[in-house]
């Protein structure tokens, strides 16, 4: 068991209040701090629904919303400098005495795609909160819409944050939205297709790898630039996704499309990544890899990894890697001084690591990123600390920070020693994370000016 | 259609006003909504975030409760937070969804009151108007709320030197750094003292004391409500206006004047009547104003600000009009002048249609047309952060100089 020897500063026994922070050991699942009031850290970098919709190459966005979410948005693609692709429509409270939103979001539609200065081919019209409280007849919206502009390919989406954490999420519904749009063209036995994803796939991540020498071909939604490039896509003979928010959407396209489809996960564990491995070959029909050598390689990485940054204190966070527990529990087991893990909840995927910590690092502490108590915290514990993730960075203090978001669109082993390198990287320079983090989108053009 | 919007954003919403208004007093506000109305003010309307803890939370409303009216987790939520965050006072901020089911928020006001012994209000907001709306009803709340009355005697001894409170300073109008030194620097160099600023580098306790003031000073929109209210309340008269260069000795007089008349006024409308009657008499004309609804200059944007610059432009034989595409404007143009409120983008690219030259934020480029001239002058409310360092501190732009190239290009 790897116990810290410093005092425990955990919360008081007693105290009824909901706290920022649990040890490990106390931590419940999924979310190891209760939702209280959330507090909303200056840290943008990762994607949100627009970046998503971005990708989706000769395609307009369009928003029926109140001002208040609209300006996010909006401003979301200006500072992308994508304003061309982006418009809105905007609800007032009279809209909600007329009808239930079906007049203003279908006459608002309409209006912004005859006065848009090109011919989108797809639109994606996200609907919001609103318009499930008023019940808006949904189907009899893009009926019309349809009817109207029987050439444009309109996408079903939502911005309905107020299911974020209840139902299905927006982001679900976008990207089911997205691979909707896949037709069941005859299929391409040579062809995987990887969707849904947020980030590419690098060419040599062991899923791409395994792609290859299986002989086949990868086609990703980032090599689209023609929305009948990402059509052909509907010709794959297997749907791949990386991203746990996809495979709800997924499922049900590829049964539509008859075609197999795999979620694997971006899993930081060895046999998780076997798993994801073996069930790829089954379905590519090839055997499944021997791993020995690279859990060798990672192995061997991480030892010197931990070497190097005897006694640095570690703070990982949930936007950095897409399985932070079980990146605390990799590095943990080579001898690396974790203390933190900041992350709001626990997907079911990573059970396994939080068990682990439980029983094997209790006093690791497991950090809200929202709780109100964290606006008035000092962040002031400083450069002696290595962050992995701009949020670890922000709360803690420290310039060492690996920034990147989605383990960086790494998958699998190749993702370990990626991860590995930023790390050392990290520690080795600063970096000025004021000026970094607050802004949207990593990894896409963002024009955004800071404070002076 | 005017709600559509081809590619304009809209204007900062009316929580973000409200938040930014009360962030520098020491109090904690919930946004009772699920998540969007707090990112975005985080990330595109307040400067101040990053480096300035100030207590802006979100409630996180979920789905159910929100269907079965649970308002209790919000308050159980608030009186938990105030327990560990001590705030001097508590405000709730609506947004869609609770306007949509009726949440009354007068009532969770005083229960959390109630519990917390805190000082606890609202502000009515639904998320479906502008910050200057959000933050004209935080700051009229103020008003209400929190500024004394000055005892007998505090306001009887004239002092030599007028107290002003500023009324309406939010990083949303007045991102540059310098802004509020540069306006404390011309009214004391005007011979007045600060009794107030609200509220950029402003505590509560200095809002409590505006009682003790002469006159306020108006200097944007968002100030409008809270001045009308401390009218009403305390007798203390106001004055809109703003301190650009050219329109600082004339506001400065108004100010006087409002003092001794005891008697409200728009300092930059009564100079533009005046430049406008006094162009009409020169043309051996007519005793009303001249309206100059094809004034070849326009000036778009929140309009105390584009007010004060047009009087000061007008002293230079410059004539301009005023587009305000901000809410709660109409008191502060005059249609007379050619001055028009306008809504969206199609109302915004409507009035702008004949002018040969407009000053505004870059945002606006898009729905000029090519023989137009745009004069830049980003404006935080509208464009975000998206060319933040290209805002000028308001008080030190001669506007003469801003629209003096496209003039010349024009001549």
């Amino acid at each position: 068991m790897l116990r810290r020897l410093r005092p425990s500063l955990a919360p008081e026994a007693g105290d009824q209040r909901t706290p920022a922070w649990v040890r490990a050991a106390d931590a419940s699942f999924p979310r190891p701090v209760p939702n209280v009031l959330e507090f909303n850290a200056p840290v943008h970098e990762n994607w949100n629904i627009v970046h998503t919709g971005m990708l989706m190459p000769e395609c307009h966005q369009i928003y029926v919303c109140a001002d208040n979410c609209l300006r996010g948005v909006v401003l979301t693609a200006a500072e992308m400098g994508a304003s061309e692709r982006l418009s809105s429509v905007v609800i007032e409270e009279a809209d909600l005495l007329r009808d239930n939103l079906e007049s203003v979001t279908i006459e608002g539609v309409s209006d912004v795609l005859r006065k848009l200065t090109y011919h989108p081919r797809a639109v994606m019209v996200f609907l919001v909160c609103l318009h499930h409280f008023v019940g808006t007849d949904v189907r009899y919206v893009y009926a019309e819409l349809e009817r109207r502009f029987p050439r444009v390919r309109f996408l079903r989406c939502w911005m309905d944050p107020i299911m974020q954490k209840t139902g299905i999420t927006p982001e679900q519904r976008q990207r089911r939205a997205m691979a909707e749009l896949l037709d069941p063209v005859p299929q391409d036995e040579n062809l995987v297709g990887v969707l849904s994803d947020d980030l590419r796939l690098p060419d040599d991540s062991d899923l791409a790898r395994l792609v290859r020498s299986s002989g086949r071909r990868l086609m990703q939604l980032h090599d689209c630039a023609r929305l009948d490039d990402y059509l052909s896509l509907g010709a794959s003979s297997l749907l791949v996704t990386r991203t746990a928010v996809a495979a709800w959407g997924l499922a049900k396209v590829a049964r539509r499309l008859e075609r197999p489809y795999l979620y694997l996960p971006p899993a930081l564990d060895y046999e998780a990544i076997d798993a994801s491995l073996g069930r790829l070959a089954q379905a590519l029909g090839v055997p499944t890899p021997n791993t020995r050598e690279q859990r060798r390689a990672c192995d061997a990485a991480l030892d010197a990894l931990a070497r190097r940054l005897a006694g640095v204190p570690v703070a990982i966070d949930a936007l950095a890697v897409n399985h932070p527990l079980e990146l605390a529990r990799l590095l943990l087991e080579h001898g690396l001084d974790v203390r933190r893990v900041y992350l709001d909840v626990v997907s079911d995927e990573e059970r396994g690591a939080l068990a682990w910590l439980r029983s094997q690092a209790p006093d690791l502490e497991l950090w809200s990123t929202v709780h109100p108590t964290l606006r008035q915290r000092p962040r002031t514990d400083g450069d002696g600390w290595l962050a992995v993730g701009p949020k670890a960075a922000w709360f803690v203090g420290t310039s060492h920070v690996v920034n990147v978001i989605e383990t960086d669109g790494h998958w699998g082993y190749e993702a370990i020693l990626h991860l590995v390198g930023l790390m050392e990287r990290a520690w080795a320079a600063s970096v000025d994370v004021r000026s970094l983090v607050p802004r949207k989108g990593l990894g896409l053009p963002c024009a955004c000016q800071m404070p002076w | 259609m005017r709600q559509s919007q081809r590619i304009l954003p809209v204007y900062a919403g009316d929580v973000s006003g409200a938040c930014s208004a009360l962030f520098e007093l020491g109090g904690m506000v919930v946004i009772h909504d699920p998540s969007g109305c707090n990112s975005t003010y985080n990330t595109h309307d307040e400067l101040r975030w990053y480096d300035q803890d100030s207590l802006v939370f979100v409630s996180g409303l979920r789905h159910a409760d929100a269907l079965m009216g649970n308002d209790e987790r919000l308050v159980a939520d608030v009186v938990e937070a105030v327990g560990q965050t001590r705030p001097r006072f508590v405000v709730l901020a609506g947004s869609p969804v609770p306007f949509q089911v009726g949440t009354d928020f007068a009532a969770l006001a005083r229960l959390v009151e109630a519990r917390t012994g805190v000082v606890c209000r609202h502000v009515p907001t639904n998320g479906m108007h502008d910050y200057v709306r959000g933050a004209g009803l935080a700051f009229a709340l103020l008003a209400r709320a929190f500024v004394t009355a000055a005892r007998e005697g505090t306001r009887a001894a004239r002092p030599p030197r007028a107290r002003v409170n500023v009324l309406g300073m939010t990083p949303l109008d007045f991102a540059a750094p310098t802004s509020r030194e540069s306006l404390v620097g011309w009214l004391e160099g005007e011979g007045f003292a600060l009794t107030s600023l609200w509220s950029l580098g402003c505590t509560l306790d200095d809002v409590m004391r505006a009682s003790q003031a002469d006159v306020n000073l108006v200097v944007s929109a968002c100030g409008l409500d809270a001045a009308r209210e401390l009218e009403r309340r305390l007798g203390q008269p106001y004055v809109v206006g703003l301190p650009v260069r050219g329109f600082g000795p004339a506001l400065a007089r108004a100010l006087d004047r409002a003092r001794d008349e005891r008697r409200s006024r728009n300092a930059y409308l009564e100079l533009r009547l005046v430049q406008s009657r006094d162009k009409d008499l020169l043309k051996g004309g007519i005793e009303a104003p001249r309206t100059p609804a094809s004034a070849a200059l326009a000036l778009v944007g929140e309009p105390v600000a584009m007010g004060s610059m047009a009087a000061a432009l007008g002293g230079r034989d410059v004539t301009a009009r005023l587009v305000s595409p901000v809410e709660d404007a109409r008191r502060l143009v005059d249609p007379r002048l050619g001055d028009v409120c306008v809504r969206g983008e199609e109302g915004v690219a409507r009035a702008l249609r004949e002018a040969a030259i407009v000053v505004g934020d870059p945002f606006f480029s898009h729905v000029c047309a090519r023989d137009q001239r745009l004069c830049r002058l980003p404006h935080l409310a509208l464009s975000g952060r998206q060319w933040l360092r290209e805002i000028p501190d308001l008080m030190s732009v001669d506007p003469m100089a801003l629209v003096g190239d496209a003039m010349r290009k024009g001549a």
